[in-house]
């Protein structure tokens, strides 16, 4: 394992929960019910507040003075390494429920695999994280049960939920180069997270999904994204650039 | 037992600073003005998310974006306990909410002006929070016992709000050139809006007078007015910066601060719906109900289910 493999990799965990936790963000005062709007505002807070280790440890790894903002406000689109799923817009209450609870049993087997690996400090931000995820798994399948299984238009927008992220779920486990190196066994992780979904969407009454009939997209984890980013990007990383060099 | 017996044992009851609660018999008045006041203050908690929701998106370092949102989240968490709070004296958190959107019921002015740069986050907390501390302080005392316990635990939280709001102020106040320049147009937009939150001045206030009375209120407007204008003026020295207010300067005999006119021409067209974003914030809380309604929906018919599948059981 090099540096390098370590640093990309903590890069893709960091990415991964800010860009999706900045997507989570836009709920905050918008949300259905009160209780809710609050309930994703705290997975939104443990997802930046697990962006900001990870972000940490990369710039201690880099070095040179880097910090955690310098990582997230002044990379480009082409360098940030998040997951395609964490970038797609939120559209309704399905399509953001639907993608938390994807990205969450993610996390839970991947920082599940962590807890056991050879760097230390990421099984530390790992164990942290794993009771935050843990919740995070059971607020947002509770809700993919309650629209799955609640009335025929929840039903129903469930179901283009499924039809709009599921070709976004299959790059979560085609390893890029730095977890090959850091020896991240993504067969694993895809049949214990298939299971896991599969639970959850025959409690939701919702149709088995399948990994090998959609096509998949991939290129996040190696820079290329869809259109979607760049417009997040200039929006979360705007007052940085206008203003180099200031503390805030 | 005779109705001026009720009135009279619930004013000896307020009197001896016995709480008022839910079952107690209470005026229809009292009971009325609470319910006003509490969800007013609720609907200004909720609206209260979007001026400081818009910079969620955009802080400046992630720092910053943890703590606005575990700020703008707390807001929503005291709008939870005063809609508690006010269900307690008979309306559901629903009818309050139709009653937001309807326009029938009101929520502070000072949402419907605008947070045009990231500073705005910091003299909201500093100025806005502060003005409104000082109200819930007196509020953690006022004689309705749900909405006096409500207030404790919200003051707590909105002291912090205020500290991190100086403190936003304070990292641009030793900031660039333009990071200055940038705080002291938060403060000199923010400044008099912050005083207008006390309301119209004591001889025209229209709910003051009973208020007292029923120790719902304890001070006056001019009154909380004054004690925030003695703070704000010796807070802002710290920051070396100014109050947007050339008649503003201590008065020896008085041992208070002078201050200049309040625009109440200002402050009326704010009420009645005519401030810079009356009509966005309402729009926002509209769309977020409507387009929540089948989710809540979908949560009713689901608990529903679960219920006729245990009771099957």
């Amino acid at each position: 394992m090099t540096n390098a493999s370590l640093i990309d990799f903590t890069l893709y965990l960091a990415d991964s929960t800010l860009i999706l936790g900045q997507r989570n963000g836009d709920w905050c005062g918008h949300g259905p019910v009160l209780e809710q709007d609050i309930a994703i505002t705290n997975v939104t807070l443990d997802l930046i507040g697990q962006s900001r280790s990870f972000y940490q440890y990369a710039a201690q790894l880099i070095g040179n003075g880097c910090t955690e903002d310098q990582l997230a406000y002044w990379r480009n689109e082409r360098e940030f390494k998040n997951a395609l799923l964490c970038e797609r817009p939120n559209g309704d209450w399905a399509q953001t429920i639907l993608r938390q609870t994807f990205f969450s049993f993610y996390q839970r087997e991947l920082f599940t695999q962590l807890l056991h690996g050879a760097d230390t400090t990421l099984s530390a931000i790992a164990e942290k994280s794993l009771k935050e995820v843990r919740y995070h798994c059971r607020w947002s399948s509770e809700w993919v049960c309650r629209l799955g299984d609640g009335t025929q238009e929840s039903h129903e927008r469930m179901l283009a939920a499924v039809e709009n992220l599921w070709p976004y779920v299959g790059e979560l486990f085609v390893a890029a180069p730095y977890e090959t190196a850091l020896q991240i066994d993504t067969a694993t992780l895809k049949s214990n997270w298939m299971d896991a979904i599969t639970a959850v969407f025959t409690e939701a009454t919702l149709p088995p999904p399948s990994l090998t009939s959609t096509f998949m997209h991939t290129g996040g984890k190696n820079g290329q994204h869809t259109e979607a980013l760049g417009y997040l990007l200039a929006e979360l990383q705007y007052v940085q650039r206008s203003y180099p060099g200031c503390e805030w | 037992m005779e109705h001026h017996n009720l009135e009279q044992i619930f004013q000896d009851k307020i009197d001896q600073e016995i709480k008022i609660e839910p079952r107690d018999w209470m005026p229809d008045a009292y009971r009325k003005t609470n319910l006003r006041q509490i969800s007013q203050h609720a609907h200004s908690e909720i609206v209260g998310m979007l001026p400081e929701g818009n910079w969620i998106s955009r802080a400046p370092s992630l720092k910053r974006k943890s703590i606005l949102l575990a700020k703008v989240q707390d807001e929503a968490g005291h709008g939870l306990y005063l809609y508690a709070a006010a269900e307690t004296l008979g309306q559901s958190r629903e009818q309050m909410i139709e009653d937001l959107h309807s326009g029938r019921a009101k929520y502070s002015s000072i949402f419907n002006y605008p947070t045009l740069t990231w500073a705005d986050m910091g003299a909201i907390g500093w100025l806005v929070d502060g003005a409104a501390i000082m109200n819930q302080v007196m509020l953690t005392r006022t004689s309705y016992g749900p909405y006096a316990r409500a207030m404790v635990r919200i003051c707590k939280e909105e002291s912090f709000h205020q500290r991190q709001g100086f403190e936003v102020l304070l990292v641009l106040s030793k900031g660039s050139d333009a990071q200055k320049a940038m705080c002291q147009d938060a403060i000199n937009r923010w400044w008099w809006p912050a005083l207008m939150m006390f309301g119209p001045r004591d001889g025209e206030s229209t709910n003051s007078d009973m208020s007292m009375k029923w120790k719902i209120k304890r001070k006056s407007n001019d009154e909380l007015r004054q004690q925030f204008v003695d703070m704000i003026a010796e807070q802002v020295k710290l920051l070396n910066m100014t109050l947007p207010d050339e008649k503003l300067r201590w008065n020896d005999s008085k041992k208070h601060y002078d201050f200049g006119d309040i625009n109440w021409d200002e402050f009326w067209q704010v009420v009645k719906g005519n401030g810079p974003c009356n009509k966005e914030r309402l729009a926002a809380r509209k769309k977020a109900w409507e387009e929540g309604r089948w989710v809540r929906e979908a949560a009713s018919a689901y608990a529903a289910k679960q219920k006729q599948k245990q009771q099957a059981a």
